[in-house]
């Protein structure tokens, strides 16, 4: 009897150190050069359906395209060549060989087709695939008129880019700025809105008078700027829809640098007077304006926090300029830059734990990022001149304009856009008609 | 009976309140207790199993193949005759005369003895190889991989008898599987990174490394609100899995990792 016991005792010891002997090993590190892609060009499910004038278009060619130079500018992708795909884009969009697809060394795969349905829209589908587990992961048909492809190409690339990377897209999206011609004597500024890939450039303004710093609100519909508009320097508000334009608030002097509040209902400015300028916030409904900040010194550049509940600015109360972090009522206000050189143009991000800015060291300007707190002081380039970041939509990428040198007097210089990832790498120039400066990000177009 | 428990009892009260006494808490004054240290216990092989580049595993099989040619029989090491060594031991010629003629003027049988042990098979490996000086020279890794292949080679057959107490991979077997995995897994850059972003991934496999099955532990994580980040997460591990079959695993102790915890973790990278 008790041999049975310590028997089944130690079995029972045994087997338990059994079940836990499976070994874990921790996986800590990966790879992170960009995602190998295969983008399979999209096909006309039944060209009978197509009449001539949109077969011209080519529109299957094109929306392939515009989702390729998307996911590649993006540099989380590599596209992979087209020439090295071996099956047809109808039979990899129906029923892929995974096998043809992960020779080719991609992980993942995007097939789709373009129809026209019986209300004469563009109907387009689209289908993601993990080539390795082999198996659909996304799915998606989109209606438009077939004007608005571009659309659809940039809605595709955000589920594809959220599908992908975990966090939303920001191509469905615009970027409004200052356009700027002429000689640097006679410089005519006009508002500029475009894709965030540069195409569609429309100009909203005629040059007549100077415009800066364009902002706009979360529905991208509405945009707030600077306007020298009878060489009053004020804030104006312009519906992008309608085109009605007003003036911002009524106040006796200079009014610059707004910004809208997170939620669209406030707009945050500064109001320079006798050589001091403060910030102000003015309720958009119902037009009660509220000073937020009294010191006598330049306040100026704010920027509501993600959530709406924290401004930050930059100000030169400590002798030199540096940001500042406060309530949205204007109260606890604290200093968050201590670096060396001067920073301005802070900017929260819409993820809410960064504050990006402009650095001006020994004579060089720098984009940067640092924490809310003041910590985690990152540069991510440095240039001649530079300034004026914007947060893409999910805070991942950053647009801000450079200048070069040019020669004598500042003859021959120029202004283009830039972006830059928040990791330091991926800076790519925009392509823009004129040059350019005081670019702003929207939000998605598509929520 | 009774007297001798109560004896017991009694000096078992005796030294129970003597311990007591003596307790470090009974003392009054406070002790400086030294911080605790956390360690631990890795098992490390005798000899490190580095992964071998291809090359070198053909470096090998020629070392021996040309070993396979020199070795006369593979039996008992042969006996102590200092004479026969000059047949078996390729030294130069020189340095074998040099040595004979050592051995005669003096005549020491312990030297006599050490040059007999040079003869036996076994001392052989350790010995300065003149085939391999050229190897020797040009110090890549690959040769100094296979020269530790050939001791573990011949020690697999003491170690299985040692390794099945033991449970685990040593420490530089997990890294070989780590390194391996390290290259496949893609991770997907938008993560949220104060999350909690570990994904533990269950693998069966056969014998060659092949995967029979994987697993993702925590499953019902992947349908959770406000957790997509988790799925694109999990997707990506088992991508990286998937690409990672066969994984190349130890030649020895298949009962040891035939069921294998994978932990991906991807907060250290994406925090920076």
């Amino acid at each position: 009897m008790k041999k049975i016991i310590f028997i089944t005792v130690s079995l029972f010891f045994f087997l338990i150190q059994q079940s836990f002997a499976v070994v874990k090993i921790d996986i800590t590190r990966g790879n992170l050069e960009p995602l190998p892609i295969a983008v399979s060009n999209f096909y006309l499910d039944n060209p009978a359906q197509f009449s001539p004038e949109l077969k011209k278009l080519k529109l299957d060619e094109k929306i392939s395209d515009v989702i390729k130079n998307n996911l590649t500018r993006s540099g989380l992708f590599n596209i992979i060549d087209p020439k090295s795909y071996i099956q047809s884009p109808k039979i990899a969009h129906l029923k892929p060989r995974f096998e043809d697809w992960a020779l080719i060394k991609s992980q993942v795969m995007v097939s789709g087709k373009l129809l026209i349905d019986s209300k004469k829209r563009l109907r387009v589908e689209f289908r993601l695939w993990d080539v390795v587990a082999a198996k659909e992961i996304e799915g998606l048909a989109l209606f438009a008129t077939p004007e608005s492809w571009r659309r659809i190409a940039h809605i595709i690339s955000d589920k594809i880019y959220e599908r992908l990377t975990g966090e939303s897209g920001y191509f469905d999206t615009r970027i409004i700025y200052v356009a700027e011609t002429g000689s640097k004597e006679q410089r005519v500024k006009r508002l500029a809105i475009m894709d965030q890939d540069g195409s569609n450039n429309k100009y909203l303004t005629l040059g007549n008078e100077l415009v800066l710093t364009p902002r706009f609100n979360p529905t991208a519909q509405i945009i707030t700027y600077m306007s020298y508009f009878k060489n009053l320097p004020r804030v104006y508000m312009l519906n992008i829809e309608t085109g009605i334009q007003e003036v911002v608030g009524d106040f006796p002097g200079m009014t610059f640098a707004p910004r809208f509040s997170p939620d669209g209902s406030k707009i945050i400015m500064s109001f320079a007077k006798d050589g001091n300028s403060d910030i102000y916030s003015m309720d958009i409904k119902s037009r009660i304006v509220e000073q937020l900040t009294s010191h006598p010194s330049i306040d100026t550049s704010p920027s509501y926090s993600a959530d709406g509940k924290f401004i930050t600015f930059n100000s030169d109360r400590s002798g030199a300029q540096q940001i500042y972090v406060m309530k949205s009522d204007g109260s606890q206000v604290k200093r968050i830059s201590f670096g060396e050189g001067l920073y301005g143009t802070p900017v929260w991000s819409p993820r809410g734990d960064l504050i990006a800015f402009t650095k001006i060291f020994k004579g060089k300007f720098y984009i940067g990022v640092m924490r809310s707190d003041g910590s985690g002081e990152r540069l991510l380039t440095e240039n001649f001149y530079q300034e004026a970041p914007s947060w893409s939509p999910n805070g991942r990428v950053l647009i801000f304009y450079r200048e070069t040198a040019g020669g004598k007097g500042g003859a021959g210089a120029s202004s283009a856009l830039w972006s830059i990832d928040l990791t330091g790498y991926n800076e790519k120039k925009i392509n823009t008609p004129t040059d350019a400066s005081d670019p702003a990000w929207s939000g998605l177009l598509s929520k | 009976m009774y007297k001798s428990v109560s004896l017991s009892i009694l000096f078992h009260s005796i030294m129970i309140i003597l311990t007591a006494l003596s307790l470090p808490f009974m003392t009054k004054k406070p002790i400086m207790a030294p911080p605790v240290i956390a360690v631990d216990l890795i098992q490390i092989s005798e000899k490190t199993q580095l992964p071998f580049a291809p090359k070198a595993k053909e470096i090998i099989e020629k070392i021996k193949e040309e070993k396979e040619k020199r070795v006369v029989t593979k039996q008992a090491p042969p006996k102590i005759t200092p004479k026969e060594k000059p047949k078996t031991v390729p030294l130069p010629k020189e340095l074998k005369i040099e040595k004979k003629e050592e051995d005669k003027k003096k005549q020491n049988p312990e030297e006599v003895k050490e040059l007999s042990r040079q003869s036996s098979e076994f001392e052989k490996k350790e010995l300065f190889d003149p085939n391999k000086i050229a190897a020797l020279i040009d110090k890549s890794k690959e040769e100094i991989a296979e020269v530790q292949k050939k001791q573990t080679l011949e020690l697999t057959q003491n170690q299985d008898s040692r390794v099945m107490l033991d449970k685990g991979l040593t420490l530089s077997q997990e890294d070989a599987i780590k390194a391996q995995i390290y290259k496949c897994w893609n991770i997907p850059l938008g993560l949220p990174y104060d999350q909690n972003l570990l994904v533990r991934i269950r693998l069966k496999l056969n014998q060659d490394g092949t995967i029979v099955s994987s697993e993702i532990l925590d499953h019902a994580r992947m349908n959770r609100p406000g957790q997509g980040f988790y799925k694109v997460l999990a997707e990506s591990a088992l991508r990286a899995v998937k690409l990672c079959n066969p994984l190349r695993m130890p030649t020895t102790g298949y009962d040891r990792w035939k069921d294998l915890q994978l932990n991906f973790d991807a907060k250290e990278m994406l925090r920076g």
